[in-house]
């Protein structure tokens, strides 16, 4: 089989993104070819490892190289043992909200106040599901309290500039009752790692 | 009058109740272990008994579960409230007899940098339910306020709690504080949170690693049995 170029195995939370940027770099699906993890294993984060070990068995041999889209997103370096095992690599950071900011802007933003909530375009499109529904706010209201007493600000680190996205998000703050912060951060370092993987053929 | 369905607490025997009130507080119901809770005490059961063969078992068996991926947070937190319910009336029970002996102080806090405490404060829940005294110290806290506490309380055992992979180091930090200090040598430290592991409790030198808020409780009563 001739091998294709570039896997990028992403989390589903990045899918939009990395398509777009595939398109930007003039790559067919062909020369970067994108499989996707359900965003909702980030409430297991233990999971993701596993989960990106069992593609990388079934589909490593088939590309030239391989980027996984994830950061280190709190499996606490259990997914860089599975990169190293199967000459993989990853996005920069802990987590995309670092990975889209950028580090100066996101230490920026956590130090002027701790208590900070991210949401990404993905996070504003699918709040309700995976925020609201997801930390069971629906079933159990009371809990709010439980969940985001300690938080001020909900930060909506925007890819894109989407007036329904950003209505979305701001609606989500009133909802979670913290004060809304709006920074337009683009795609951050997700380019870079894209070009630098396709480049490897 | 009841329907065919309804299960009155008042017609359970001793074992039925406590078994039902299990089954109430993994189902969150918080109503229901508090009538639990007064009737077993008009019963004449003791607030330890109650505690710990009802409350306390009962939040293990969630914590189990919680484990294997049958139960997550917001159940999680449910069961934690129902538990709450029915220590409330034991509680003052507790204090006023001094039925148990104390098995001391339990200083927990959330590491400098993070702002998550559920998993510390079931953690702290399941350590009252195992006699512990608990210093609750909040969230955020740098070194010195362990050490503050530490020196107010003299602790028989110093917990942390992370929930960030960024924020966990932290703990390395002051165990390293507290054995430049000397008191590493007689202050037990647990480290726990959901991105942990026994790899990395062992990496920072702690004395021990809770996986989930009932293990914690009970490896903190075996270490207060190992120093006694």
């Amino acid at each position: 089989m001739t091998k294709k170029r570039c896997l990028v195995l992403a989390c589903g939370a990045l899918a939009r993104e990395v398509i777009a940027l595939r398109e930007q770099l003039g790559l067919s699906e062909a020369d970067m070819v994108l499989q996707c993890l359900p965003a909702i294993l980030h409430n297991r984060p233990a999971l993701i490892a596993p989960r990106v070990e069992a593609v990388l068995k079934e589909r490593r041999h088939e590309f030239e190289t391989v980027l996984v889209g994830y950061g280190d997103c709190g499996t606490a370096g259990a997914l860089d043992v599975v990169l190293a095992k199967y000459d993989a690599t990853r996005l920069p950071h802990q987590h995309c909200y670092e990975f889209f900011a950028g580090t100066p802007k996101f230490e920026a933003i956590v130090d002027a106040e701790l208590g900070s909530f991210f949401l990404t375009d993905f996070l504003a499109r699918h709040f309700e599901r995976l925020v609201w529904q997801g930390l069971g706010l629906d079933r159990f209201p009371h809990l709010l309290d439980a969940y985001f007493s300690h938080y001020k600000d909900l930060v909506y680190l925007a890819q894109t500039d989407n007036p329904d996205l950003t209505a979305r998000a701001e609606a989500a703050a009133k909802r979670l009752g913290l004060n809304f912060v709006h920074t337009h951060v683009g795609y951050g370092d997700l380019p870079a790692a894209l070009a630098k993987a396709a480049a490897h053929v | 009058m009841a329907n065919g369905d309804e299960i009155i607490l008042e017609d359970l025997s001793d074992d039925d109740l406590v078994e039902q009130m299990k089954d109430d507080l993994y189902d969150g119901m918080a109503d229901e272990v508090h009538e639990g809770t007064q009737i077993l005490l008009k019963r004449g059961w003791s607030a330890n008994d109650i505690l710990a063969n009802a409350l306390v078992e009962g939040m293990r068996i969630v914590g189990v579960d919680f484990r294997d991926g049958i139960l997550f947070v917001p159940e999680v937190l449910q069961c934690a409230g129902a538990m709450k319910s029915g220590m409330g009336l034991l509680r003052p029970i507790l204090a006023a007899t001094d039925s148990k002996a104390s098995l001391g102080k339990f200083v927990i806090g959330t590491v400098k940098g993070d702002i998550h405490d559920i998993g510390k404060n079931l953690v702290g829940m399941m350590l009252e339910g195992a006699g512990f005294e608990v210093i609750d110290l909040g969230i955020n806290n740098p070194v010195e306020n362990y050490l503050r506490a530490i020196d107010e309380h003299n602790p028989a055992v110093l917990g942390m709690s992370a929930l960030l992979t960024t924020t966990m180091p932290y703990m390395g930090v002051v165990i390293e504080e507290l054995d430049k200090r000397g008191i590493l040598k007689t202050l037990p430290v647990m480290v726990g949170g959901a991105p942990l592991n026994q790899e990395f409790a062992d990496a920072v030198n702690a004395t021990r690693y809770g996986r989930d808020a009932a293990v914690s409780a009970e490896l903190a009563r075996a270490l207060v049995g190992m120093n006694h």
